[in-house]
């Protein structure tokens, strides 16, 4: 392994985008799952894909776009849907929700027309659906480490902002925070994100590196620091294992990385039942 | 030239979707007041308080925060909010005591910084001030209702206010603690200066600590020191909550709750 590492340019861009997106997923998603936007990173990943599938349909029929990396595509459309998201959001005060079936439905809807204009599945568009090891060129790393940079500087900026805001907006706009124009980068933020780590975990499985590393590590930290890092420790953990056994199997990261954080998650969750059980016995036996 | 009121309020009304909800309120609150804002449910008290907070803006009419108008108004955080805990957070938040007194700094630090050395020491002085000083390693969610208001409390004392907002603060705190926690706002009012606008169904509990207050119920039917209020008589109680509210007597400390 380590020698085809050192071998194949295919793999480091592989394992060298995993790692970055295995930091940055988690990383993100704590402030997306505390802020209970779980599922606005779904309904923009399907977003994402409306993009991509329209990318290589206009591949086939428009020369110009056989140059292009469907990836700046589903980057313009998940910052359009984070956008209009917000817009459906405002619009719909009471029944915020909505906004996403509504978004979700639109970006499957208008994947559908452009897959089958481009006659159907290929090779190119499984590995977006479900992630992929040898398909990630130097130039996704490129895009991948770009994003990766603007997530570091984004959170470097503006933590101390994003934790009031997901910790109780109504006092960051009380305490004269500008909560919206953080919130529209935040989710401008996301959706770079989700079109960062589809290259390797998949459209269809984006918003779980984003959300099961956290589901883990928030039933164990004290502290939001804490939480933030232990997401980040499953989040590489659950990469490094699933790029490797996809390697060895042959089969989509997407579905080894996803596998592995599930395990992480019910490691914990049994693991944290276990050791509550040994800690009240133990105060009971001291009590008794 | 006099010193300029804390929150002045000029003739201003509000409208949601068309419907009045609070009509011509003019209202001034110098340094030092303890006003308590008093009236029925949907009086219009929450919507008052945002409009001060800047949450809202009114629909006619003006406000004056520290002799600014409110939009020139920047230094928000000479107001510190306390609002209702049951509809405040989540209380399952990875956060840790200290973390969420430490946020009461952002607005005061400044875009793009980070929080300045002296955190360390600022939060634990202002949990010493609630009582909290040992639970700064706590995760938010382990504490008490009563406890969590105090942190509250200490996130607004943090960036040392001039006046602090509160909106009900003890709804759904245990009544034994309801005493403690409206002593510890006293000590703040008497110790340190600080300006109190409180929203509260507790009249009894808070009506030997408050200096002056104003009943509202769309418009304010009464605003003035606390001892005028005492002796309204019950026909203008009557007009101003919409059914009959019983006088305030104190006993032994403890009071009578109105009807």
């Amino acid at each position: 392994m380590i020698e085809a590492l050192w071998n194949y340019e295919f793999l480091q861009n592989a394992f060298a985008s995993g790692l970055i997106i295995g930091l940055i997923a988690p990383l993100l998603g704590v402030f997306i799952v505390v802020r209970r936007l779980s599922l606005i990173a779904d309904a923009l990943s399907h977003v994402t894909l409306a993009g991509i599938a329209g990318s290589l349909y206009l591949s086939q029929t428009v020369p110009l776009f056989a140059m292009l990396n469907p990836l700046y595509l589903g980057i313009l459309s998940a910052v359009s849907g984070s956008v209009l998201i917000e817009r459906l959001r405002r619009l719909y005060k009471h029944y915020e929700e909505l906004a996403i079936p509504i978004i979700m439905s639109a970006g499957i809807g208008i994947s559908a027309i452009f897959i089958s204009l481009a006659n159907g599945f290929s090779a190119d568009l499984f590995g977006y659906l479900f992630g992929s090891v040898s398909a990630v060129s130097r130039q996704d790393l490129w895009i991948v480490v770009i994003i990766a940079l603007i997530v570091i500087l984004f959170l470097r900026f503006f933590y101390k902002e994003l934790f009031v805001l997901s910790f109780d907006e109504e006092y960051a706009r009380a305490s004269g925070l500008p909560a919206k124009w953080i919130h529209i980068l935040f989710m401008i933020v996301t959706a770079l994100v989700i079109a960062a780590s589809m290259r390797i975990v998949g459209i269809l499985l984006v918003s779980s590196l984003m959300t099961l590393p956290v589901a883990a590590s928030m039933r164990l930290a004290k502290g939001f620091k804490q939480a933030i890092l232990l997401a980040v420790v499953f989040g590489e953990t659950a990469v490094i294992i699933g790029l490797v056994t996809a390697f060895y199997l042959n089969i989509a990261p997407g579905g080894t990385i996803v596998v592995t954080s599930i395990c992480i998650l019910l490691i914990v969750l049994i693991g944290k039942k276990i050791w509550l059980k040994v800690v009240t016995k133990d105060e009971g036996v001291v009590t008794s | 030239m006099s010193t300029p009121y804390d929150i002045e309020l000029q003739q201003v009304s509000f409208q949601y979707d068309q419907t009045a909800v609070l009509k011509n309120i003019s209202l001034q609150v110098k340094q030092g007041d303890f006003l308590a804002i008093l009236g029925p449910n949907g009086s219009g008290k929450s919507t008052l308080l945002k409009i001060i907070l800047g949450l809202l803006k009114p629909s006619t009419g003006t406000v004056h925060l520290f002799g600014k108008e409110a939009k020139e108004f920047k230094q928000r955080e000479w107001i510190g909010y306390v609002s209702q805990k049951s509809n405040s957070f989540n209380t399952g938040f990875p956060a840790t005591v200290f973390e969420v007194v430490a946020s009461g700094l952002a607005k005061k630090t400044g875009l793009f910084k980070k929080l300045p050395n002296s955190k360390d020491h600022l939060v634990q002085e202002a949990l010493s001030s609630v009582g909290m000083e040992k639970f700064a390693s706590k995760s938010i969610g382990e504490l008490s209702g009563g406890q969590q208001q105090r942190v509250f409390i200490a996130r607004a004392l943090v960036s040392d206010p001039k006046c602090l907002v509160l909106d009900e603060p003890t709804v759904g705190i245990d009544h034994k603690h309801v005493q403690s926690f409206y002593d510890m706002l006293s000590r703040l009012n008497s110790e340190r200066n600080i300006t109190l606008i409180l929203v509260t169904h507790d009249v009894d509990t808070v009506s030997n600590r408050i200096s002056h207050v104003a009943c509202l119920n769309q418009t304010i039917h009464f605003h003035g020191f606390k001892q005028e209020f005492e002796e309204m008589s019950d026909e203008d109680r009557e007009a101003w909550y919409g059914h009959s509210v019983r006088k305030i007597h104190h006993v032994k400390g403890e009071a009578c709750n109105h009807d």
